[in-house]
């Protein structure tokens, strides 16, 4: 059980230095997101369940910790793309956009 | 009907008590305490409402739709690895808006939060019946974009779940 | 062993967030180094609590994470949003 538990930890590591990784090399922000918020949700997924099957006694409050994680990861870097589009940062050549653009709305008006 | 609001947020308030401290007498007995008075200040902007829909509705949730996601999310983080391992860094990217037919703010949020953590492609903006999706490898059928790719094996069972 | 490993990994990571935090050409790219960090470290600690076998760590990753958060959609709101 415990080397079931180190390898998972061992692979929620690995899932972090990837992220980590992507967006050193990806070419432009968006991509850089993506490799960054996929990779290390799910290295905290594991690095989770890895410390839930050594202390089963903290099980509620890593489940609490990691539905926070799953939840608001996604919206964050969401929120981060879509200003930075609307700012017009470049996307990196080749990058397919016919007539791409995001609907308005009130609060941006000001 | 401004009751159950106070139900609802009273509920989710002990819940998250309870995870946080455990369920001794004592602290149940404050967790009540505590979370009556977040209930009875906060209550007027809660949004959401507890009844028996809702609940048949998370539990449907919780066995048909976690499975799905969790097996698209290690698909999508072994993508990612593979994407960027690879010397050549072959990506593709692309800005597509992709249609969509679920009504309601959870189904969509669901849906656009699952879109960003599957493969290789992330959530910028919605509205009522679009999607705006940054796609790193856009994939396309006889030359044209085929943004159906992405939404559809969620769509499927988010759909079935919240109609 | 296992600890070596994982923060042998943790470190490139950390390494490359904060050479993006640093260098990135935009805001936006400092912002999203930032976030990577972020989450990391909330990893970091929820490992540290298991070597120095204490739960009180756990409710420090909890606020981290919640911090987090907060601090990717500030920053974004305020270098981003109305044009």
């Amino acid at each position: 059980m415990t080397i079931i538990a180190g390898g998972l930890i061992i692979v929620g590591g690995l899932f972090y230095g990837l992220g980590g990784l992507g967006i050193l090399r990806m070419p432009d922000v968006y991509n850089r997101a993506q490799a960054g918020t996929k990779a290390t949700t799910l290295g905290t997924l594991s690095t989770i369940l890895g410390l839930m099957i050594l202390h089963p006694d903290w099980i509620p409050r890593l489940l609490l910790i990691m539905v926070f994680i799953v939840v608001t990861n996604p919206i964050g870097s969401s929120t981060l793309l879509r200003n930075a589009f609307i700012q017009g940062v470049k996307p990196v050549e080749g990058t397919l956009m016919d007539d791409f653009s995001l609907p308005s709305r009130k609060e941006d008006q000001a | 009907m401004k009751a159950r609001k106070w139900l609802g947020l009273f509920v989710a308030s002990l819940v998250v008590w309870i995870l946080l401290a455990g369920a001794t007498w004592e602290e149940l007995i404050l967790g009540t305490i505590v979370s009556a008075v977040v209930a009875f200040v906060f209550g007027q902007s809660s949004l959401y409402v507890l009844n028996a829909k809702w609940l048949i509705r998370m539990l449907l949730f919780l066995i048909f739709y976690l499975p799905v996601f969790v097996i698209e999310l290690i698909r999508a983080n072994i993508d990612v690895m593979v994407r960027v391992l690879h010397p050549k860094l072959p990506i593709n990217p692309g800005f597509v808006k992709v249609p969509t037919k679920l009504k309601g703010d959870q189904a969509k949020l669901m849906l656009a939060n699952s879109i960003t953590l599957t493969p290789g492609t992330i959530t910028l903006d919605a509205d009522e019946n679009h999607l705006y999706v940054h796609w790193i490898d856009v994939q396309r059928v006889d030359g044209n974009v085929n943004p159906l790719a992405v939404s559809e094996p969620f769509e499927r069972v988010l759909g079935r779940i919240f109609s | 062993m296992m600890e070596i490993i994982f923060f042998v990994l943790v470190a490139l990571g950390l390494a490359s967030g904060g050479y993006r935090l640093m260098k990135g050409p935009s805001a936006f790219d400092r912002i999203v180094g930032l976030d990577t960090v972020n989450i990391i470290l909330v990893g970091v600690l929820l490992v540290i609590s298991h070597l120095l076998q204490s739960s009180l760590y756990l409710d420090i990753a909890l606020v981290f994470a919640i911090l987090a958060f907060m601090e990717t959609i500030v920053f974004s709101k305020y270098i981003g949003g109305a044009k």
